[in-house]
């Protein structure tokens, strides 16, 4: 079997009859329920809360409850686990009501009445760079813009709003007190980052304290670092009742409190010389909400790749995280990419246009090479086959047999996608660890990666068994349980396959010589390769081990008389290295255009007054059936030397490239220029009326 | 109250309000959870079931509506053949990734196959836009049909 081949997914069988239990499906004896009280207001001073008269059966957890520290450890410690005496955003925890009873809970929690004294919030990044409320801040450059030669100077700006992860499960976890030993268990991507947060607020050793992965219903990088705020909450409340609490949240709270994508600004300057670009200068902003949370990492994400496919003589990057009251923003499938990628692949497609030259082979001069500096000062390791990819995209696409159709656009987009942390962080940060284990006939897989449906158990199984020459039944993956599994890290930054995979791999080739003992455990680290180099304070180095490639092209009708779009074809050619299982990677390809596609056309999302405006699925349109394209994806093959079989990382890099080429498409429908996603009809109707 | 109604083919009589929803009752007093609330509101499909054999969002029904009625949900539809063949479909297809909607989907997919012998792709992506799905960009739920259809799938 070649590894490329597919396999029928491992964990399927029940979530298709029904029978697999999600948090919210799972059975405790004397299971209590909680439900959050929340901030009503954007930014004030808690005055007083009046509760009503105690009741039985009613338990009210807050702040005073924790016992070590009101913090909740992320990179920063910047947000409490309850409010105590102010509140940051609308939304924010104050405390859980736990009770056996639903219904006695929602009457008891509708009589509180918290007294504020209300202050001004900040809710636009405008405001808040005027009050210099600035989280953090980024810059770096190569050549130098000093006595720079330019004919002209091509600006523009580009905004886009919050997006809303929208796994199908909420979010919901469950505390409960097992042997002494403090247990949650929960809906979640990392369950060594809430093991941690747990550590830190309740000052426990990790015997004390244990995370059990449930089933989990989709995350998109939702359940990363959020979850590990409801852990520390339910575990205080499990921790003060002795009765296991569950807290799933509803879908309003989930869409109206939860992180989001960062809604960003950004702004582009190029300079241009005899028809060619000299330089390039970039500038992003990134509403954070109130809490850092991960939003330096998104925005290192997003500029480290602002010079996307392009090697340029002359640019420059900075990026800014702003401070807000509005709801707090964080982790989402790409990662800041999303929307630094937007911005510079519809500037490149309105550059070209202003050149008057074709977006593809305008690309071309441009493309970087293996060997070539990144922008971050690196160097390029690996093969890369951007101008192959292009010659691939315009044969699929059969550009050149094109028809002049009326109301019909297209439009490109060329995107890199670093796999697994940031520069260094993999070997300082993370330093996975992955156990393989044998007994008997089985080959135990214990790591703390999940599987949230991008198929992981399927994925590594393979990885396994192949290298092993096995039966893939006969390799086994263990839910990640703290207590039993090492910490191979976070399920998150598309490093699942290619660096958890990666030490897997070498495991199960230590482990071919021992097959024939009865039991085995192999202990793998992970190991920084030589070439990269990095440093952290200065941003300098190469930023990611390996990237992986994408060139889209979108075609979209625009309604002349709605304007409503239709987007009728994707056409997308990959670069992932060698594929783990082609099924796989198409499923991975095909839910991240449509993702992508509802960034670019339709998933608007709102706030006002610091208040989430589209919060139901009812007024947040996401993709359906009817709204899907005909998705012609093709991948080159590329193998990469530190990834298992080849393999370099997938899931975020499919959404990443969508969102600029339908927006650009539809610039091409219309023949205008609009600066915002999602490209709604309204925008479309404005753009053609303005003069 | 006293409400009773057929569940998965089993008379059964419960204490409730008549305003309690469907989708509760089945969870919580029954504890059959494939049937899952995803929005609440009547948009996702994921909390499907047939109710005398019309396929209901069951968070949309309020107990009273269910009085008497036969009401069949993916635990007892995981039984039948016609459930077989479209497990078998949704397995070869890749049409499942975290497996939240899909039992819905799956209810949704056989309601399809009562409406058209042989459902074209259009006919498919109108039968299915009540179902979410946010993991698979519903294209091999698609390839899933397709295969069913080119099987001779027939609702009985
Ligand atoms: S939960 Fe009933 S339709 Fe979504
Ligand atoms: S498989 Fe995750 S929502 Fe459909």
């Amino acid at each position: 079997m070649k590894i490329t081949d597919h396999v029928k997914r491992l964990d399927v069988k029940e979530k298709i009859n029904g029978s697999l239990r999600y948090i919210e499906d799972m059975r405790f004896d004397d299971l209590h329920y909680a439900r959050t009280l929340r901030s009503t207001i954007p930014k004030g001073k808690i005055i007083s809360i009046e509760y009503p008269p105690p009741e039985k059966g009613i338990t009210i957890v807050d702040a005073s409850d924790v016992c070590h520290k009101n913090e909740v450890a992320m990179i920063l410690k910047d947000m409490p686990i309850f409010a105590e005496d102010t509140v940051n955003y609308i939304g924010e925890p104050i405390s859980l009501i736990v009770g056996k009873d639903k219904n006695q809970i929602i009457s008891f929690i509708n009589k509180i009445k918290v007294n504020y004294e209300i202050f001004e919030p900040t809710l636009t990044m405008e405001d808040s760079q005027s009050k210099g409320d600035i989280l953090t801040e980024h810059t770096f450059s190569l050549g130098s813009f000093e006595n720079l030669e330019y004919d002209e100077r091509f600006e523009r700006t580009y905004e886009t709003g919050y997006q809303e992860q929208l796994y199908m499960e909420k979010q919901g976890v469950v505390g409960a007190m097992e042997d002494g030993v403090v247990t949650v268990y929960g809906s979640m991507q990392c369950p060594y980052y809430v093991l941690n947060a747990l550590k830190y607020a309740l000052n426990k050793e990790a015997h004390e304290v244990r995370v059990i992965q449930a089933p989990t219903g989709g995350a998109f990088g939702g359940k990363e670092e959020y979850p590990s705020l409801l852990a520390l909450q339910v575990a205080v409340a499990t921790m003060k009742l002795n009765k296991p609490v569950r807290l799933v949240f509803d879908r309003r709270e989930d869409m109206a409190f939860t992180t989001k994508r960062h809604p960003s600004k950004s702004y582009i300057k190029t300079y241009i010389k005899d028809k060619k670009i000299v330089g390039m200068d970039y500038e992003i902003h990134l509403d954070a909400g109130p809490y850092l949370g991960l939003s330096d990492v998104v925005l290192q994400r997003a500029i480290f790749t602002m010079n996307g496919c392009y090697g340029f003589e002359n640019s420059r990057v900075n990026g800014k995280t702003f401070k807000t009251n509005n709801v707090f923003t964080g982790a989402f499938r790409g990662f800041g990419a999303p929307q630094s990628m937007y911005a510079l692949e519809l500037h490149m497609n309105q550059l070209a246009n202003y050149l008057n030259v074709d977006p593809i082979e305008f690309r071309k001069d441009y493309f970087v090479h293996k060997g070539e500096t990144t922008s971050t000062g690196g160097i390029f390791n690996e093969d890369i086959y951007l101008e192959e990819m292009a010659d691939a995209l315009i044969a699929l696409s059969q550009m050149h047999h094109r028809k002049e159709e009326k109301h019909i656009g297209y439009g490109v987009s060329f995107i890199p996608h670093g796999g697994g942390f940031t520069g260094d962080g993999e070997a300082v940060h993370i330093k996975a660890e992955v156990h393989l284990k044998k007994v008997k006939e089985n080959i135990y897989i214990l790591i703390s990666n999940v599987e949230m449906g991008q198929g992981a158990i399927t994925a590594l199984s393979k990885i396994v068994a192949s290298v092993l020459d096995i039966d893939i039944e006969r390799v086994l993956y263990a839910i990640p349980d703290t207590f039993k599994v090492p910490d191979s890290g976070p399920t998150v930054a598309s490093r699942t396959t290619m660096v958890v995979g990666g030490l897997l791999a070498k495991a199960a080739e230590k482990m071919k010589a021992r097959m024939d003992e009865e039991e085995v455990l192999i202990v793998e680290h992970f190991k920084q390769p030589d070439y990269v180099v990095w440093n952290q304070e200065k941003l300098h180095g190469n930023a990611y081990m390996a990237y992986s490639w994408s060139a889209i092209m979108a075609r979209v009708h625009v309604d002349p008389v709605t304007y409503e779009v239709t987007c009728t074809d994707i056409y997308g050619v990959y670069d992932v290295g060698i594929p783990i299982d082609e099924k796989l990677l198409l499923g991975q390809i095909h839910g991240g255009v449509i993702q992508g596609l509802g960034y670019g056309m339709l998933e608007r999302m709102t706030s006002e007054g610091g208040q989430i405006q589209h919060h139901s699925f009812s007024n947040y349109v996401i993709p359906t059936t009817e709204d899907i394209p005909n998705i012609h994806a093709k991948w080159i093959e590329n193998r990469f030397v530190d990834g298992p079989f080849g393999a370099k990382s997938v899931g975020e890099l499919t959404l990443v490239g969508v969102a600029p080429a339908i927006a650009s498409a539809i610039e091409d429908a219309i023949k205008k220029e609009i600066h915002s996603i999602p490209v709604t009809p309204e925008k479309i109707l404005e753009a053609i009326h303005e003069n | 109250m006293k409400i009773d109604f057929i569940l998965n083919g089993n008379a059964v009589s419960i204490e409730s309000t008549y305003t309690r929803r469907l989708l509760d009752v089945i969870r919580e007093d029954f504890d059959l959870t494939g049937t899952k609330e995803g929005c609440a509101e009547g948009e996702c499909g994921a909390c499907l079931v047939f109710m005398d054999d019309l396929l209901v969002n069951s968070c949309m029904v309020p107990m009273a509506n269910a009085v008497g009625k036969s009401v069949v949900t993916i635990e007892s539809f995981a039984q039948t053949e016609a459930y077989k063949s479209i497990e078998n479909a949704f397995m070869s297809s890749g049409a499942v990734q975290c497996g939240y909607c899909t039992p819905g989907m799956v209810m949704a997919v056989y309601e399809l196959f009562k409406k058209y012998d042989a459902p074209t792709l259009q006919q498919v992506k109108e039968g299915l836009s009540g179902n979410l799905c946010r993991c698979t960009g519903y294209q091999m739920i698609f390839e899933a049909v397709a295969m069913l259809v080119k099987e001779g799938y027939r609702y009985d």
